[in-house]
């Protein structure tokens, strides 16, 4: 539907904000440089106040970079108004103009752009049909659910065909389970449409379940980018692995080692451990463990204490201390499995394909 | 770290915009050339003499001691009818907000008496005290037998002004009342304090920088009114009408420049008190919303006497109200009391009263649509857009608040009547019907400026930025979104700015040329002279035009206001 896929390129941009408490300025974004493929669904993902929607505002244009040039198809954006920048936004609070009903609402960037009365008809109609929401042309927006108005904001964005679709946490105001569905049909909508968008969220599930890549920001700056396997399975660092999913940190050193496998000494346990190929005898190291990659077990390569094992119905939950770390294991269908109560002694077992060394 | 890139790239996405740039310089222009300009003449001129710069005017006026009367007189009186209304407006709003009514008709009085004075020239109450309590009273010559009584004076002006400039304390204090969360009265009594002891420890203490920012409110309005000290100050001299005799008695405009800027001075340090200190803290205590409904007080012994105040005040001001058609409608005020519709139609056959309600009304129907759409544009670059002269337009509209319109006045006289700087540019403008328009229009902004300001914060910014993002620009914006969603807020700064605009008369009194008639002047001048039925005649029409467009406004606002749906979403 998109005239033309435009990728979209951050070239060291920085964002210097004032603290108007302290009067000190700080990086909101700092030197940061991105590259996003046309047609791709990238989400900005990290926690508040590291960046992301300053990030998103810029390509928006509602903030002008200190530093860096930001391209859009190819194009320097920099000095352009966001009425001139072909993109189009989805808000958190939807910002529906409420005093037009849906049909003008979703007319509006389309009159802007002086096009005929036949031609806004008809795209209208179209849009309204792929977002679900025909024959509802003429109610007013305060007659509408969270997810309906949801919608128009999403109809309002795509009908004008923008080169890129940006998303600003625009799931944040539904319940949970309306947050689901509509995740679902905005990617679908994002792929019938074949269009680039941004996405900038806090969720994490949300993240994965919607994204073609990922970024993780952290205090301003890119923490780390990647697909959503990429990202779980091998976080650079333990705020990545913190931050997506949950995860077990476990300090250790390398004791020996070949090509790319080898072993690591942990709290006086040998550990043989997959896909170290950089990492070379002596080095300090941390293992992530992802709590369902693990098992309470009566035999296994850490020796353990039992000092917390909660039914959960589709898990067990239990918490155990491998020397003064505490680990936190998921064992999943416990029904026909050995359940260890509080106090017991066990080992925490795992393929060593499962740990990822950081 | 520099933030000088992005600076940069506002600065262009600014220029970008020819329309918003055109109307920011024209904004500045005005505002400096119609507001700043004018006080500035004012100290320019009482600084400059012959013989170069020196205080040698400000000595000369100091050394009058009738001008030093005035100033004690003028913060006398302002000091009295601040306390006095800031009172009795927190008494009507605890009743409103407090105390469980048995009848509608107290409610209904109070409606009544918070319109009043909206609706009215700033100055009946004078006519109608004159005509109640002066020498030939009804009240004391008739009822009470009193046949020298002397309204004039202190306290003359004194009741009028507490009566006229109440209810918009009452006004204020209302709405603090309502942000009180009554749980924490409750907790208060819970713990065993009685009502008073609540009252003193807890409600008190809240509202009191409010209190304290409606009592300089008032003392502001006070110093600031012309009309009222004119007509019932007798010989009792505040700063206004001190300035006015200065220039239409003495013909000393210097003097009468230097008098200004005292009485600007003044204004000018109670309102940055008021603006930047009180303001700030009243809202700042009380921010909460109430949380579920006030328990309403029923115990007799509290209700009875607070009502019963209530009432009298209230019907002593309707009184007074009802007093002016009544006085037109008498043959001879105090001597004939036979009806009769002879100084109507005297305002009709004599005394051009065609002429003075047309000029007034097209002048003042000409500065009501300017001022209302200038005011929302101010309000709009306020709160919605970021750029360097912001600061310069919002102090600049604020500053306009605390002028009293004699200063205003005066300043013109000063600024125009030789050109600007005495250059003979822009002299052509004095005198006109323009310059009267301009003075509207600068009386009314600050009025205005400060409610759109307050109705567009409650706009989520994101819907602009919406409308910005689908491709319009700050005008379409503007027309498109910004405008019809503070529709009801445009409408009634149209009429406010017409109402104020048409019962305006401080500033222009000392203005106005014999080409105009204006209905204020008009009833300024017969009030003066003593001709109480013409002026009740005058202000009696004017009472209904103004409240005939009030009312209209309100119709208007509850068959196509838009604010209904605004709120739900």
């Amino acid at each position: 539907m998109a005239k033309e896929k435009k990728g979209v390129r951050l070239e060291h941009i920085s964002k210097i904000y004032l603290d108007p408490k302290t009067k000190k300025e700080f990086y909101a974004v700092k030197d940061t440089t991105l590259d996003i493929e046309p047609g791709t669904f990238v989400t900005l993902l990290g926690p508040s106040g590291c960046g992301k929607t300053t990030t998103l505002r810029m390509i928006a244009g509602f903030e002008s970079p200190d530093e860096g040039e930001i391209y859009l198809g190819g194009e320097p954006i920099n000095e352009l108004t966001p009425n001139k920048r072909d993109t189009a936004m989805v808000f958190q609070s939807y910002a529906l103009l409420p005093h037009y009903n849906i049909y003008d609402n979703v007319a509006y960037g389309l009159k802007l752009r002086k096009m005929s009365p036949e031609v806004i008809k008809e795209k209208v109609t179209n849009i309204l049909k792929l977002v679900g929401l025909e024959g509802m042309e003429s109610r007013m927006t305060n007659q509408l659910s969270g997810g309906q108005q949801q919608r128009v904001a999403l109809a309002r964005a795509l009908v004008i065909e923008p080169g890129v679709l940006l998303f600003d946490e625009p799931l944040s105001n539904l319940d949970a389970k309306l947050r689901v569905t509509m995740r679902t049909e905005i990617r679908r909508i994002q792929q019938e449409a074949g269009i680039t968008a941004v996405y900038v969220t806090h969720d994490q599930s949300e993240a994965m379940a919607i994204s073609d890549q990922i970024i993780i920001m952290n205090k301003g700056v890119v923490a780390q980018m990647g697909t959503p396997q990429e990202i779980y399975y091998h976080p650079n660092s333990e705020f990545v692995a913190d931050f997506i999913g949950e995860a077990n940190f476990l300090k250790g050193t390398i004791t020996a080692k070949n090509e790319t496998n080898g072993t690591a000494d942990v709290y006086g346990n040998t550990v043989e451990l997959h896909d170290i190929a950089d990492r070379s005898v002596g080095d300090e190291c941390t293992l992530v463990l992802r709590p369902e990659a693990a098992l309470v077990a009566d035999e296994g390569q850490l020796p353990c204490d039992v000092i917390l094992s909660t039914f959960m119905g589709s898990y067990q939950n239990y918490h155990v201390m491998v020397g003064d770390t505490l680990v936190k294991i998921t064992d999943f269908n416990p029904k026909n499995k050995k359940i260890y109560a509080v106090g017991d002694k066990a080992f925490v077992k795992f393929d060593p394909d499962s740990v990822h060394v950081i | 770290m520099a933030r000088s890139q992005s600076k940069e790239l506002e600065r262009k996405k600014f220029f970008a915009d020819p329309i918003m740039v055109t109307t920011i310089v024209v904004l500045i222009v005005f505002l400096t050339l119609f507001i700043l300009y004018p006080l500035a003449i004012l100290l320019i001129d009482s600084v400059i003499t012959g013989e170069g710069i020196s205080l040698s005017v400000f000595q000369r006026v100091m050394g009058m001691p009738s001008f030093r009367r005035a100033i004690t007189n003028t913060l006398k009186v302002g000091f009295l009818v601040g306390i006095l209304s800031a009172l009795i407006g927190l008494l009507f709003a605890y009743v409103e907000e407090y105390v469980q009514l048995k009848t509608k008709m107290l409610a209904g009085l109070f409606k009544v008496i918070s319109m009043l004075p909206v609706v009215s020239p700033p100055f009946v109450l004078s006519l109608s005290m004159i005509m109640l309590f002066g020498k030939a009273g009804i009240i004391t010559r008739y009822l009470l037998h009193i046949y020298d009584n002397n309204v004039y004076g202190f306290w003359g002006i004194a009741i009028v002004q507490t009566l006229t400039f109440f209810p918009v304390c009452y006004m204020m204090m209302k709405g603090l009342l309502r942000n009180i969360d009554p749980s924490l009265e409750e907790a208060a009594r819970d713990m065993g304090a009685s009502r008073l002891k609540v009252f003193n420890t807890v409600t008190l203490p809240l509202i009191l920088p409010g209190l304290g920012n409606a009592f300089l409110v008032t003392f502001i309005e006070s110093i600031a009114d012309f009309a009222n000290p004119m007509i019932i100050g007798g010989s009792y001299d505040t700063l206004a009408t001190s300035i006015y005799l200065q220039i239409t008695g003495a013909y000393d405009k210097q003097g009468a420049s230097a008098m200004a800027v005292v009485l600007l001075a003044i204004t000018l340090m109670m309102f940055i008190v008021q603006k930047y200190y009180l303001e700030a803290k009243s809202t700042a205590t009380l921010t909460g919303k109430a949380s579920r409904q006030r328990m309403m007080i029923t115990d007799k012994s509290v209700t009875r006497p607070l009502t019963a105040f209530c009432l009298l005040v209230s019907l002593f001001v309707v009184m007074m109200y009802i007093c002016v058609p009544l006085g037109a409608l008498f043959k001879t005020w105090g001597y004939d009391f036979h009806l009769t519709f002879k100084w109507f139609q005297m305002v009709f056959t004599r005394y051009k009263g065609f002429k003075a309600f047309k000029d007034s009304f097209l002048l003042s129907l000409i500065a009501s649509p300017i001022t209302a759409l200038l005011s929302m544009i101010i309000s709009y670059l306020v709160v919605k857009r970021s750029f360097r002269a912001k600061g310069f337009i919002e102090a600049v509209s604020m500053l306009a608040m605390a002028v009293p319109g004699t200063v205003l006045g005066v300043g013109y006289i000063r600024g125009f009547s030789a050109g600007v700087f005495r250059s003979g540019f822009l002299q052509s403008l004095y005198g006109t019907g323009t310059l009267l328009v301009i003075v509207f229009i600068v009386r009314s902004l600050p009025t205005g400026t400060r409610s759109g300001i307050s109705a567009l914060r409650q706009i989520d910014k994101s819907i602009e930025e919406s409308a910005y993002d689908m491709g319009a620009d700050s005008f379409r914006v503007f027309m498109t979104v910004t405008l019809p969603l503070i529709k009801d807020g445009f409408l009634s700064g149209l009429v406010t700015a017409f109402v104020r605009s048409i019962t305006a008369i401080s500033a222009i009194i000392l203005l106005v040329t014999p080409k105009f008639l204006l209905i204020t002047v008009q009833i300024n001048e017969f009030a003066e002279k003593g001709s109480y039925g013409i002026a009740c005649a005058f202000a009696t029409i004017l009472i209904i035009i103004t409240y005939g467009s009030v009312t209209l406004m309100n119709l208007f606002i509850k068959h196509f206001g838009t604010s209904r749906e605004i709120k739900e979403v």
